[in-house]
């Protein structure tokens, strides 16, 4: 058993036993679904069902029924799809990168940020693809023989990369999540009255038995993973900026991107874990696990990743006038000044200044307080992607090919429909999974439970 | 041949340890332990052995970066060298950094499900599998010694009981395996 510091607050709230950690945790999946399970699901699949309408009427009619023009060719396709694999950053980075510090309190969060994480990535997904506009034959990004010839993808192409980083970058994840979800649905199957309800976590959870063998290896494979993972939260979002960074358009040819990129995701990452726990927490019932120590270290992560992306913001400023080329200063003159001057300031006050409003502890220790700066977070990360993609290239070198960016009702209908989509599978994962990982969780129960830190024998030696 | 399992239960994972201690100390072979999370320094006393899966991930990724080179090099350089902007793929050196990311993210992936794959087809869990926990709450709060009889010859059932006994348990099941 590892002990902790005295002065560390305890990660479990409460005299709390292993079955109370079992039955918190299963509890929610086998009662009766709550009323407001079945409006918000109710909501969430008519914006779904609207969204995959209007995806079905772009790939009907072609991609013109986006706001596209010549000038502007990229708008919000590529600007939802860095914002949703930017927020699809903070489950593995919590999962991997915390494992491999052994942060503890990573174990409340992991499986709900990694769920997020994956469903973030399929919305990601999705608009590569209908962008397309031929979506069936979407696999020729891979390098499959074929009867055209000698014809091959283009492996130095910063798009192909994406392909490969996003396919490995997903499965992986979700590997991940499911080895870590087996025990627990071995958990469900056992506890499971409803025959259909035991038949289906029988088949989830693999006839996984517990045995002394599987945990050493499960350990194992857990760490291993971990290591896998970890760069690859790095090179993921690196190779996304890639996308911009290796090309010649002032604004986007700039070579901070990569850890600019990284941080961003993160930043965005750990904000949208903190708007759909603080609500998951209270629906379910879940405040002894995640509770203010855990805001307080997620609000931190949030608070260095935000001081990080605000230095790159003024790097990029000062470097764009230091260069002397007049193309890259305007390219940053017009951002701040020109006629997309809203969405830049909207940018800079919701990912410069909130963050740095965490420096106060009454504040980052507020839970409404969080939940309101997680979504100004949130929408300042899309500005950045918009500002970084549209404003860079709506001016370009020739004054009579300068344009603006309309979106069109589709664009909006299916930014707005993922957003549908994705809580439609969070809730569908917040009531048939188990949220926590609740056996990681018992493992930490003696080591970090607030009665077992506070009984007398807890700082005798064991 | 038939057999007589012994199934001895607690409710702590630190009391099972102490347990399997004393009963190993005494000559008793413990078959297995299930237990609903990793006992951390049980497998030492029970005899179980680190496991080899971190090399085989390590294969897979080797499998994988080679893949990689092998690929991207016959369609690249061999296949069909492009002229980027009067810059062609004269060889695969010259041409390595834009390979970079794909080398890695196929490493990765390889490593990564090759290890998962075999983790899964080694443990037997795969979908539709039976549990073999002997006591669903197994996976809940209880934590079981399997004790196998045909594994102790030289101790006898009533001698293993009396040991039993002294070294104390919270639930001790008998089954007859044919």
């Amino acid at each position: 058993m590892q002990k902790e510091a005295a002065i560390r607050e305890p990660l479990i709230l409460g005299h709390k036993t292993y079955h109370d950690v079992t039955e918190d945790v299963c509890r929610p999946i086998e009662d009766k679904a709550p009323k407001m399970w079945y409006i918000l699901f109710g909501i969430a699949l008519v914006i779904g069902l609207y969204g995959v309408g209007s995806i079905m009427y772009l790939l009907g009619t072609g991609i013109g029924v986006w706001g596209l023009n010549k000038t502007i060719g990229w708008a919000w396709d590529i600007t939802n799809f860095v914002w949703w694999v930017g927020i699809g950053h903070a489950g593995t980075l919590i999962s991997a990168v915390l494992l491999l510090f052994r942060q503890k309190w990573r174990m409340a969060i992991n499986r709900s940020a990694e769920a997020m994480t994956i469903f973030a990535v399929f919305m990601a997904g999705t608009f590569p693809l209908i962008h397309m506009g031929r979506l069936w034959v979407g696999y020729w990004v891979m390098p499959i023989p074929n009867q055209f010839g000698s014809l091959w993808v283009n492996f130095n192409s910063p798009l192909l990369w994406d392909v490969f980083a996003i396919s490995t970058y997903l499965s992986v994840s979700l590997v991940f999540w499911y080895i870590g979800l087996i025990p627990d649905f071995a958990t469900i199957r056992d506890r499971a009255k409803k025959p259909l309800a035991k038949k289906m976590y029988s088949i989830l959870s693999f006839g996984w038995s517990g045995r002394a063998k599987h945990w050493n290896r499960f350990e194992l494979v857990s760490l291993v993973l971990a290591g896998l993972a970890t760069p690859l939260v790095f090179s993921v979002h690196s190779i996304v900026s890639f996308d911009f960074a290796t090309s010649v358009i002032p604004g986007w040819h700039t070579t901070i991107f990569p850890p600019y990129f990284v941080a961003g995701a993160v930043f965005s990452g750990f904000a949208m874990v903190q708007t759909l726990l603080l609500i998951m927490r209270k629906a379910m019932g879940l405040e002894a696990y995640i509770h203010t120590k855990h805001v307080e270290y997620m609000n931190i992560v949030i608070m260095v990743t935000g001081s990080i992306v605000g230095t790159a913001y003024i790097t990029e400023l000062f470097i764009s006038w230091y260069s002397g080329v007049e193309y890259e200063s305007y390219a940053f003159i017009n951002r701040a000044t020109g006629p997309y001057w809203w969405a830049y300031w909207s940018m800079m006050t919701c990912n410069v200044i909130s963050p740095q409003l965490m420096w106060i502890r009454r504040l980052r220790r507020s839970l409404l307080f969080t939940f309101f700066i997680s979504i100004v977070v949130n929408i300042g990360m899309w500005f950045e992607r918009y500002v970084i993609i549209v404003t860079s290239i709506h001016r370009d070198y020739v004054p009579a090919a300068w344009s603006m960016h309309f979106p069109s009702h589709i664009d909006i209908a299916v930014y707005i429909g993922t957003i549908g989509l994705f809580f439609v599978f969070f809730l569908l994962f917040a009531r048939f999974f188990p949220v926590l990982a609740l056996n990681e969780v018992k493992t930490i129960l003696k080591g970090s439970g607030q009665s077992y830190k506070e009984s007398p024998d807890y700082h005798k030696h064991h | 041949m038939s057999d007589k399992v012994l199934y001895v239960m607690y409710d702590d994972d630190h009391v099972l340890k102490h347990s399997a201690e004393k009963l190993v100390s005494k000559g008793v072979k413990i078959a297995e332990v299930f237990s609903p999370f990793p006992i951390h320094g049980i497998d030492p006393i029970i005899g179980v052995k680190q496991t080899r899966l971190g090399i085989m991930a390590f294969l897979y990724g080797l499998t994988g970066l080679t893949l990689a080179t092998i690929g991207m090099r016959f369609f690249m350089i061999t296949d069909w060298p492009m002229n980027i902007g009067g810059k062609p793929n004269f060889s695969y050196l010259e041409n390595m950094l834009a390979f970079v990311p794909i080398s890695f993210e196929f490493t990765v992936m390889c490593a990564a499900h090759g290890m998962a794959i075999t983790y899964l087809l080694r443990n037997k869990t795969l979908p539709g599998m039976p549990a073999q926990n002997p006591d669903p709450r197994t996976t809940d709060d209880k934590f079981v010694m399997e004790i196998r009889l045909s594994d102790n010859h030289q101790i006898s059932e009533s001698e293993l009981d009396g040991m039993l006994q002294e070294i104390g348990y919270l639930e001790l099941d008998k089954k007859e395996i044919k």
